[in-house]
Parts: structure tokens; C-alpha cells; sequence
């Protein structure tokens, strides 16, 4: 027999709400995947995707030259178009800070603070005022328990849940029926018996449900979508932060972070050394904020001096400079120093040899 | 006075053009053209995008030597 719809009046349906469903949408498989399910139950669903700074979509692709070939689309947008949903990018660089300075579950095995994070987004999506003018009813997230081993935890489900003020309005549809139910679930919004029982770090359950959903195609980044899981670059981060004896930050900041070879020869100054061209031409965008220093004798990076350098400092940076150009094996290398005001000088140098650079210069 | 209908976001990397980008369209109306002034290649796929998924015309995309100049039919 077939399943039939009450039979309602055109007034009835028109009575019925439309439930509406934000979906936290990062790019990956997961929240890709927890979007469609809530799709497939009728409910209206848009996308939110937030920018701490950190988020490893794109950036790096757009600047080295060898990634250049690589896909340089944004994987939430792409997400978001698969799923035929809108997608709001909301830019909380400034907001983040605290989350990643204060973190009150501390950090993960860099500076990862995960679990914060979550909390953070999840709220956030709570008190966007959007979602309450425009009566939504609950947030979903692609989270599954055992997945991560911060964040995603049976015993930090109820955390996230409850310290970002969603409380039962956040639903978890891959592994709801690992969970108590949720208010969309209690009220019938969505069908728990539709909802998913994955658990643990195996990719399989996913992999099924993209497959069976005709998913060919997605993202899955190892070690997640933020570069504060990276131990390389959350060592630069410290760094920086002790360097400057204050855990403040500007997205330019941790923007070159992710560029270069970050070495510091002295505690006042370190050098951002380009390894190619993209990168040479990333930070030429950033001369007139930096000395900076190149080789004009020979073809070679462009560095960037950040910090205080006296004469003798300048003179080992040109150096270390030249050993990174095409003249690393001549007796002598021209270096043009640019400094703030604009003036420049050329130097003379002899290219520091590899055993030179001392291994703890490299951060 | 400031342009609105011209948004320079040189020198960032995506997602910030995408985020200015749907900033600015906010403080426009329907028919309304912006022209976008980027250098990261990717907004070459991720404004397209974006247009599509909110209902957005690109009018051109235009590449320079550097420089890549995107019009957008605010919908």
C-alpha cells in the first residue's frame, strides 16, 4: 500500500511551519553529508561557514606557485552549491582571538584549541541575529563522536551543546542516535529513525552515505581545516608571540606565518626568506611594512626583517639571504636592503654556508 | 566619499574577497554593478560561486598580469 499524505486543506498546509535549519558547514565530508540528511527530511537548511584566519582553505594554494595548479576553489562554496543551499561566510577573525588566547578547554597537541572552537562556532550561529529574524529553528553540525579526540567526544558533545547556549537545538544528524534527542527530533521536525549511529575515527560509515547520496567528490583534510593543528606553524605562532612579549595578533600576522622560511638568528629580528616565486611576490605586498632585503647580483628570495636589526644584524641578514640565492656558492653577493623610510643600501656579503645557519635559528 | 560600487580587495586571500565581496552587496540593490579589483586566483572560481549560490550575476572576469578585475550584477 502505498504511504499516503493526510489529507489536509490548502489552509492547513499553508499552517504548517517550514522548519529551518542552519547547517555549520566547514568544507569537509561530514558537514556535507549532515546537511543533506536534514535536506532529505524537507527541512530548509542554509549553510554558515565561519573565518578565524587560521582555515587552510585556499590560501596557501594562492600563493605558491607550485600549488598553483592545484583546485584553488573554496570547499565550503563548493560544498554549499552540491547541496544546492545558501552559504553565508561570516569573517570572525577579531571574535577568535579570544578563543585562541583564553581558550577555557585549553589547547589540543599544538594550538588547537578545539574544543573552544566548536563551542565558539556553535554559539555564534546561536546568536546570529540572521538565524532569529529569520526563524530558524536549530543549528546542525557534522560532528561524530570518537572522530576527534578533542572535540568530538561523547563526553564533550553535551559540552559544546550546553556551553554555547544551543542547548537541544543542536543536532548532530551522523550520530543523533548515539545522542539523547534533540528538540527537532522531540517535536518531530526530523525522524530520529532517519538520523545516523556513526562513531569513532573510521571514515567508512561517510564514505557509504557520500556514495549512496552520489557524492564522487569531496574534501577531507588530514589533520582538519585549520592550521593550528600544525605543529610547524603553531612553533611560529609562539614565536611570534614571545618575540613580541604579547599574545596579540593581526591577520597579516598570522597570514605570513604561513609563508616562507621563518628563521631568527636573534632575538629582536627574524627574517620571512621567500622559497619561490609566489612567495616573492606575496611579500613584495608587504614591503613598505618591513625592511626588507634582496640579491641583486644574483637571482634570489625576497626577506622581510621583522623586528630591530642594528648594522651588524643587517649585515648577518644579507647573508643569510645570499645563501638562500643562485650566488650560495660565489665569494660575494650583492644584497639591496629597503628600509622603512624607503632608503636602501647595498651590501657586499660573503653567503653564510649551510653549517652556518644554526639549526635552532629555524623556527 | 567611498565608491560602493567598486570594492578593492587586493593583496587578500580568499575567503576575504568572498566576505567583503558579500558585504558590500548588502549596501546595494537589485541591478546594481560591482566591480571587484582581486589578486588571489581564487576568486576566479569562489565569486562565481558565491553569485551562483545567492543569485548574483557575473557580468565579466577579466584576468591581468596580476590583477583580476570581476563585475558582479548584484540579483
Amino acid at each position: 500500500m502505498y504511504n499516503q499524505r493526510p489529507t489536509l486543506t490548502e489552509s492547513q498546509w499553508f499552517m504548517i511551519k517550514q522548519r529551518k535549519a542552519v547547517a555549520l558547514i566547514s568544507g569537509g565530508l561530514d558537514s556535507m553529508l549532515a546537511a543533506r540528511v536534514i535536506l532529505d527530511q524537507g527541512i530548509h537548511v542554509e549553510g554558515i561557514n565561519f573565518y578565524t584566519g587560521f582555515c587552510v582553505e585556499g590560501h596557501t594554494h594562492a600563493i605558491r606557485k607550485k600549488d598553483r595548479q592545484k583546485q584553488k576553489r573554496n570547499n565550503a562554496l563548493w560544498v554549499a552549491e552540491q547541496l544546492g543551499i545558501k552559504l553565508h561566510i561570516i569573517d570572525v577573525i577579531e571574535d577568535y582571538k579570544d578563543v585562541l588566547i583564553n581558550p577555557k578547554h585549553g589547547y589540543g597537541q599544538n594550538l588547537n584549541p578545539c574544543l573552544d572552537c566548536k563551542i565558539f562556532m556553535v554559539n555564534k550561529a546561536q546568536g546570529w541575529a540572521w538565524m532569529a529574524e529569520n526563524n530558524f529553528d536549530f543549528i546542525i553540525t557534522g560532528e561524530v563522536i570518537g572522530q576527534r579526540p578533542m572535540s568530538q567526544r561523547k563526553d564533550t558533545m553535551p559540552v559544546i551543546a550546553r556551553e554555547s547556549g544551543a542547548e537541544d537545538r543542536l543536532l548532530r544528524p551522523l550520530c543523533a542516535k548515539n545522542l539523547p534527542a534533540t528538540l527537532p527530533e522531540r517535536e518531530g521536525w526530523v525522524d530520529r529513525g532517519k538520523l545516523f549511529d556513526f562513531s569513532g575515527r573510521g571514515r567508512k560509515p561517510q564514505m557509504a552515505l557520500a556514495a549512496k547520496f552520489g557524492f564522487e567528490e569531496y574534501s577531507q583534510p588530514a589533520g582538519g581545516c585549520c592550521f593550528l593543528t600544525d605543529k610547524s606553524y603553531s612553533d611560529k605562532l609562539v614565536d611570534l608571540w614571545r618575540s613580541r612579549g604579547s599574545r596579540e595578533y593581526a591577520l597579516d600576522d598570522i597570514m605570513l606565518l604561513k609563508v616562507g622560511r621563518h628563521i631568527r638568528p636573534g632575538k629582536n629580528f627574524k627574517l620571512i626568506v621567500s622559497r619561490e616565486e609566489g612567495e616573492n611576490n606575496y611579500l613584495e605586498g608587504y614591503r613598505k611594512d618591513f625592511t626588507s632585503l634582496h640579491t641583486i647580483s644574483h637571482n634570489g628570495p625576497l626577506a622581510l626583517l621583522d623586528g630591530d636589526a642594528n648594522d651588524e644584524e643587517i649585515r648577518l641578514a644579507a647573508a643569510i639571504v645570499a645563501r638562500y640565492s643562485q650566488g650560495k656558492n660565489s665569494d660575494k653577493v650583492s644584497v639591496r636592503v629597503q628600509y622603512l623610510n624607503g632608503n636602501t643600501r647595498d651590501l657586499d656579503v660573503v653567503p653564510l654556508a649551510a653549517s652556518e645557519v644554526a639549526d635552532d635559528w629555524h623556527i | 566619499m567611498v565608491d560602493l560600487n567598486t570594492l578593492d580587495v587586493r593583496r587578500l586571500l580568499c575567503p576575504m574577497p568572498v566576505i567583503k565581496t558579500q558585504d558590500r552587496v548588502k549596501l546595494l540593490t537589485v541591478g546594481d554593478q560591482l566591480t571587484i579589483l582581486c589578486t588571489d586566483p581564487g576568486v576566479l572560481y569562489d565569486i562565481p560561486s558565491w553569485c551562483r549560490i545567492n543569485g548574483h550575476k557575473v557580468i565579466s572576469c577579466e584576468e591581468g598580469n596580476s590583477e583580476i578585475t570581476i563585475i558582479v550584477e548584484v540579483g
